[in-house]
């Protein structure tokens, strides 16, 4: 046997101080092992550091941006936490989040000429609705037929994108869009009003925040929450206690699906203005890491969607000042996602050298 | 060339990247271990075979280096799942998001850029049958798989170390007291899949379609973890249906050349409903899955 590879010991009790160390263990070795890479590319470090981490934080108005990045991300993942939690693994935002951006188009591409209020609203809901309604095909698949809901939500992302393809390059496109994949640019009133003036930030964003006080109270306080940790903690205890499981798959789907979708058409209905093919820079995807960083909880994941959403601005800005593909900022989110699940070990583990335990013996 | 006997020319070829995942991941999953990072282990052997075809280094160097890359991202996901005890969805995945960056981090600069791939080789007699006879017409990768298929066959219905994975997989508890290495036997499995998803995506990228595009792996890693769960965890179901899923595929190229009017999306989107609908039948009978499962399915394993 191999004896000074150190072991895993289970803590006594969860250690809450390694719980909020681990995201930022995690994003200092992220940043380090990413920095060594770019200096591998041949690119300066500190330009990359400076651009991809500190400029977004830097000045209102590219700040903004990454409010107005935070609410999708937030959105999304707090919905899946829900799901995470109870163990019911909704990978498939990306295809609710689709989903949602064309249920709400089809208001202002059916009705171009509708004026008033209730539009804007109305979207919304519709997009709340399509991400649901996408997510019904895995909840059944899970609940009647026994399948696994990572591969069938994931499915459902990718036949959605083609759902998306079919609609600009058929039915849905543009007559006047010199054959662009584009929809009609959407009329004024089908356009969420902006939240804070000479930003593009809107009321979506309040929306965003008033679902991590919703996913608080629920986790927090509400007898809903207490079904859902214990179905994902003990299914046999829960079961035993008369909770179902076939009900917290449902909700946790249909809650993700809910929340994705309004996500979707809070981005058609607002910095997009249309629905075109880069809907969705892969918040779907970014939310699960999202989620995870912020340790399923409902206030770290407001910090982990920041986080987040400055690693887009900040990669839009190093693609511009230090010329870095925007491809490392997807190999910057895995890394932190690897390194983040790395680090949570030591909340339920401690590491023991064999000496320490010989001479405890 | 009929739609029939060209879907049977090139049925293989195109199961051949299902197939070469889908045999890594049952090893892993006999095992009892779950690597959902097939996607991005995929893309990333898939980027790397192409750069060395590319830069005329050939193919037997390009498949080494996805195998090579395969395994390095494999020993990611065993030091968090095996070492660390993690969650082995939340391993797999975030395994897959970073082998999906870097291909196209790699791949940055030689997006939809092409390479010539390798020939083929026919069954001298059986090449010339009417139909049937380009079924028989592959090149060597798909004859190679075609043995490795059979091999892992043998392995889990022969030999010692086949029952021993299973046991590894069904009861790792009892595997241990009886002195196996659970953990050591695991990784090594773990390793295996990697390289094969490596090379499953190196043969997607030099030969099936010898080109390189960002998300060219187009969600199969994801259909062969499907198809582990089609085939019951048997290799020659697993066989049967990554061919189903080649056929699948191909139906676009028909659809092209016979001018259906169906839209092209729905084609696209063909292997992804087929997956969803089969998994539906296949896993509602839950005796079937209860017989030929693994029961330790992704549950961490410490002493």
């Amino acid at each position: 046997m191999s004896r000074m590879i150190p072991h895993l010991v289970r803590r006594d009790r969860a250690s809450l101080r390694m719980a909020v160390l681990a995201p930022l263990l995690a994003l200092a070795a992220a940043i380090f092992v990413n920095l060594l890479v770019f200096l591998a590319m041949g690119k300066n470090p500190a330009a990359v550091f400076y651009a991809l981490l500190l400029e977004p934080f830097l000045g209102w108005s590219s700040f903004s941006e990454v409010l107005l990045k935070t609410g999708p991300l937030l959105l999304i993942a707090q919905g899946l936490a829900i799901g995470f939690r109870a163990k019911v693994f909704n990978i498939g935002a990306e295809g609710q989040f689709i989903l949602g951006a064309i249920f709400a188009s089809a208001i202002p591409v059916y009705f171009p000429q509708a004026t008033g209020q209730w539009i804007w609203p109305a979207m919304l809901l519709m997009g709340a609705l399509g991400g649901a309604l996408w997510a019904v095909v895995p909840a059944f698949w899970r609940v009647k037929l026994n399948a696994n809901e990572i591969l069938v939500t994931l499915m459902m992302s990718l036949i959605a994108a083609q759902v998306l393809n079919y609609l600009l390059l058929g039915p849905w496109k543009d007559p006047m869009g010199f054959n662009f994949p584009q929809s009609v640019m959407f009329q004024y009133d089908a356009m969420i009003p902006i939240l804070l003036a000479g930003t593009r930030v809107n009321v979506s964003l309040l929306l965003a925040l008033f679902s991590v006080l919703v996913a608080w109270v629920y986790m927090q306080r509400s007898f809903g929450g207490y079904q859902f940790l214990v179905g994902g903690l003990a299914p046999k205890a829960a079961a035993y206690a008369g909770f179902s499981e076939s009900r917290a798959i449902w909700l946790s789907l249909l809650i993700g699906g809910f929340a994705a979708g309004l996500a979707g058409a809070a981005e058609v209905a607002g910095p997009i203005g249309q629905l075109q093919r880069g809907i969705s820079t892969g918040y779907g995807y970014a939310a699960i890491i999202v989620a995870y960083l912020g340790g399923l909880h409902p206030l770290g994941i407001l910090a982990s969607s920041l986080l987040m959403a400055a690693l887009y601005i900040g990669g839009d800005n190093a693609m511009v000042s230090a010329d870095l593909p925007i491809a490392a900022v997807r190999v910057f989110q895995g890394s932190l996602l690897v390194f983040y699940l790395a680090a949570i070990t030591f909340v339920r583990f401690r590491l023991v050298w064999p000496q320490h335990k010989a001479g405890a013996a | 060339m009929s739609g029939l006997s060209f879907i049977l020319a090139g049925m293989l070829a195109a199961a051949t990247p299902f197939l070469l995942a889908a045999l890594g991941e049952l090893v892993v999953e006999r095992a009892g271990v779950l690597n959902l990072g097939i996607e991005g282990i995929m893309a990333l052997g898939a980027v790397l075979a192409f750069i060395v075809v590319y830069h005329g280094g050939g193919h037997v160097a390009a498949f080494g280096l996805a195998a090579l890359s395969g395994v390095v991202l494999a020993l990611v996901f065993g030091w968090l799942a095996l070492g660390l005890r993690a969650n082995q969805v939340a391993v797999g995945l975030a395994v897959g998001i970073l082998g999906q960056g870097l291909s196209s981090l790699i791949g940055n600069s030689y997006e939809s850029l092409t390479i010539t791939g390798i020939p083929k080789l026919a069954l001298p007699g059986l090449s010339a049958l009417p139909v049937v006879g380009g079924l028989f017409v592959q090149d060597a990768v798909v004859w190679l798989t075609l043995a490795a298929t059979a091999a892992i066959w043998a392995m889990f219905r022969f030999s010692r170390l086949g029952l021993i994975l299973r046991a590894v997989g069904e009861n790792p508890h009892a595997a241990r007291a009886i002195g196996y290495p659970v953990i050591r036997l695991r990784l090594w499995a773990v390793m295996f899949g990697g390289a094969m998803s490596g090379l499953a995506g190196a043969y997607a990228a030099t030969v099936y379609t010898p080109l390189w595009a960002d998300g060219m792996i187009a969600g199969r890693g994801w259909i062969a973890l499907a198809l582990v769960v089609f085939g019951t965890w048997l290799t020659g179901r697993i066989f049967f249906g990554a061919l189903l899923f080649g056929a699948v595929s191909l139906a676009s190229l028909v659809a092209q050349t016979e001018n259906w009017a169906v839209p092209s999306q729905l084609l696209s989107a063909l292997p992804y409903i087929v997956t969803i609908v089969v998994l539906g039948i296949i896993t509602s009978n839950k005796r079937l899955l209860k017989v030929n499962g693994v029961a330790s399915l992704g549950e961490p394993f410490g002493p």
